[in-house]
């Protein structure tokens, strides 16, 4: 388990200061605290995968890692694609990023979906996948217009389960 | 930031009607904001699935993430013990 005290300083500052609560559920606001149960087996749902690791592929704009408030925008990865084409584009350096090149499943675990479908484990894998790039210091378009864009996506794909990684 | 943006990206699809279930290294920040369901897991930022090129721990990782959407005492938080 990674802990506050293993990021470097500045960004732990940030982080201690930063006010997460004001993002927390809120009793009043059912997009604060909706849940969706589980309305049948695994073996039968279709499964996509969310990712903040800034994952994109070769021929999509790379995630813009010069905006100071935090990049809120999207790729949409179709569910086809070799995982280990994809390219890292993070504006954070937090976090080590070389487990992920050698390895995309490590935060994109595609290829892992692939052997549990083949296993029978999970239904089917989504038509397609989504990735962010993290460090989205003000998430308001993020609430408002990129994370509803895609909830509406994996929907219309008729997804039952998303599996997130933040990096 | 990462685990706020998941767990905001991850309300909004349980808001539009799909089960969930996040991957945490940095248990600080999610116990923070409580998504619907995480598996905490025992390693570094920048390696959610444990280990680059170990399909095994990776796959187990998996299915213990999976494991929590039949649970229905929310927020289902759990570590995962390797």
């Amino acid at each position: 388990m990674a802990r506050l005290d293993d990021v470097d300083l500045a960004e732990r500052l940030f982080l201690k200061g930063y006010p997460f609560n004001r993002y927390g559920p809120r009793p009043n606001n059912p997009l604060t605290t909706a849940i969706t149960p589980l309305r049948k087996p695994l073996s039968n749902c279709s499964v996509a995968l969310v990712t903040t690791a800034g994952l994109s592929l070769p021929d999509q704009p790379p995630f813009d890692v010069t905006i100071r408030m935090g990049d809120s925008s999207f790729r949409e990865i179709p569910a086809h694609i070799s995982p280990q084409l994809l390219e890292m584009h993070q504006r954070s350096w937090a976090f080590d990023q070389t487990g992920i090149l050698r390895d995309r499943n490590l935060a994109f675990p595609l290829d892992r979906l692939r052997e549990m479908r083949e296993r029978g484990e999970i239904g089917a894998i989504a038509s397609h996948h989504y990735s962010f790039m993290g460090s989205i210091v003000s998430p308001s378009k993020l609430i408002k217009e990129s994370a509803p864009e895609v909830a509406h996506r994996l929907a219309a794909d008729a997804v039952d389960v998303v599996l997130l990684t933040p990096v | 930031m990462c685990h706020q943006s998941v767990g905001l990206i991850q309300r909004a699809i349980e808001y539009a009607g799909m089960a969930t279930v996040s991957i945490s290294v940095l248990k600080e920040i999610t116990e923070k904001i409580r998504p619907p369901r995480a598996l905490f897991v025992p390693y570094p930022l920048g390696y959610p699935l444990g280990e680059p090129d170990n399909s095994e721990l990776q796959t187990r990782i998996m299915r213990a993430a999976f494991s929590l959407l039949a649970r229905n005492d929310f927020p289902v938080l759990e570590s995962f013990t390797p």
